[in-house]
């Protein structure tokens, strides 16, 4: 068989693609700027909550804050690592991000107003993130698959950190409540932005979904974080701003507004309430970390040369 | 660096031994400046949550590996080679123990 017999075959058999297979060119394409968007979007998405470290209410909620964030991290190097697999270099694509060639998630576009916006991040944001990566799971190319399995086991504690601060909060005083549910009413449309735009407009799904790279379609997937969150929404006590939701007996679902899609439009061509701020922030910690890894590559270099090995 | 911020670091593979009496399995890759700080590094990205106790980090480019166009030469001829397993052989159901 040749090469593009082989991938065909493996696909068909809803086998794994590894790093060194034969594949098309497209896949391979496709796949880096899925990754790389992936990884970019754990990467930026550390800062809406890194901001609230500092300002964590108790030495329990910055723990769990930090180590959240850490995670956060953790979860864009995987994805670099999978995407370096591919022929990719991590370097090259932080580079794509800074300068705006690459882009990441449109949600951490929007500001963390208050510590609820924390909880609800967890609860909301990070619920329609798993939604999402489930399905990745199974994804065709091994490497993000198995990066993808690692992340989901992570992410359930994000949601269950976040729905639980936000229990507290609802237990708390009328103002508490309060900032709760402005923090629902802030994040919950653009949490449905999430999953992309509709079906009919999403050009490439069709063939990611050929390729199993991706299982679901844009509008499978919202729906089935819709029929999730609201009754978590009720157990909480928070309103979901959607006057149109409410149950469809008929269809087994919830029917749902429809997201303002020209604001979609408009966060992911760059012009969202803190699109700028967040590059700025990720080349200046670029910037300032640049004299870390030369001192540490010179240091090893000199080990090498003195004979010490390479530090092993 | 020539070329900015790209290849700073050499890339290294990271194998985990999730707990004593199992092999160390390879979960994924790191860029470090030498293999120290791999290790240190592949303590805090991959063993956040009790996934091991004990590291392995590799330098990527010293890993030798089968050509995946190779597979065919490589592990076809074990295929036909039935009797190395147990089952090819037929013993009567009446002999114990074997």
């Amino acid at each position: 068989m040749t090469g593009e017999e082989i991938f065909a075959d493996t696909i068909a058999r809803d086998q794994r693609v590894e790093p060194r297979d034969w594949m098309p060119d497209g896949y391979r394409q496709t796949l880096i700027r899925q990754i790389a968007q992936h990884a970019h979007s754990e990467i930026i998405g550390m800062q809406p909550e890194g901001e609230w470290i500092t300002r964590a209410p108790s030495l329990r909620r910055k723990a769990i804050l930090l180590a959240k964030v850490q995670d956060e991290a953790g979860h864009g190097l995987y994805l670099y690592s999978a995407a370096e697999t591919l022929g990719a270099d991590r370097g090259d694509l932080t580079q794509r991000l800074i300068e705006g060639r690459q882009k990441y998630s449109s949600i951490f576009n929007y500001p963390t107003l208050s510590f609820a916006d924390v909880g609800v991040i967890g609860w909301l944001v990070d619920g329609a993130a798993i939604c999402n990566q489930v399905p990745l799971c199974r994804s065709s190319f091994g490497p993000y698959a198995r990066a993808m399995i690692r992340i989901c086991k992570e992410e359930s504690f994000h949601q269950r950190q976040g729905y639980e601060l936000l229990m507290t909060m609802m237990g708390g005083t009328p103002e508490q409540r309060d900032m709760v549910q402005d923090a629902v009413d802030r994040w919950w449309w653009p949490s449905l932005m999430m999953f992309g735009p509709p079906d009919a407009d999403s050009p490439n799904s069709a063939r990611s979904m050929a390729w199993k790279i991706k299982r679901h379609s844009n509008d499978e997937l919202r729906q089935r974080f819709v029929d999730m969150s609201v009754p978590q929404a009720e157990a909480l006590g928070v309103t979901l701003p959607d006057p149109e939701l409410r149950w469809n007996a008929e269809r087994e679902h919830y029917d749902f507004g429809t997201p303002d899609w020209s604001e979609l439009q408009r966060v992911i061509t760059g012009d969202g309430p803190l699109n700028r701020q967040r590059i700025a922030r990720r080349r200046q910690a670029d910037s300032d970390g640049a004299w870390v890894r030369e001192a540490a590559a010179a240091y090893a270099e000199k080990q090498r040369s003195a004979g010490n090995g390479s530090g092993r | 660096m020539s070329d900015g911020i790209r290849h700073e670091w050499p890339l290294f593979e990271v194998f985990v031994r999730a707990k004593r009496g199992l092999n160390h399995v390879h979960v994924g890759s790191l860029r470090a400046a030498d293999h120290g700080m791999a290790l240190q590094h592949a303590r805090d990205l991959y063993t956040r949550r009790n996934e091991g106790v004990s590291i392995w980090v590799v330098r990527s480019d010293d890993v030798v590996a089968s050509d995946p166009d190779d597979k065919a030469a490589y592990f076809e001829p074990s295929a036909d080679k039935v009797y190395r397993h147990p089952t090819y052989y037929a013993i009567p159901e009446s002999v114990p123990h074997i």
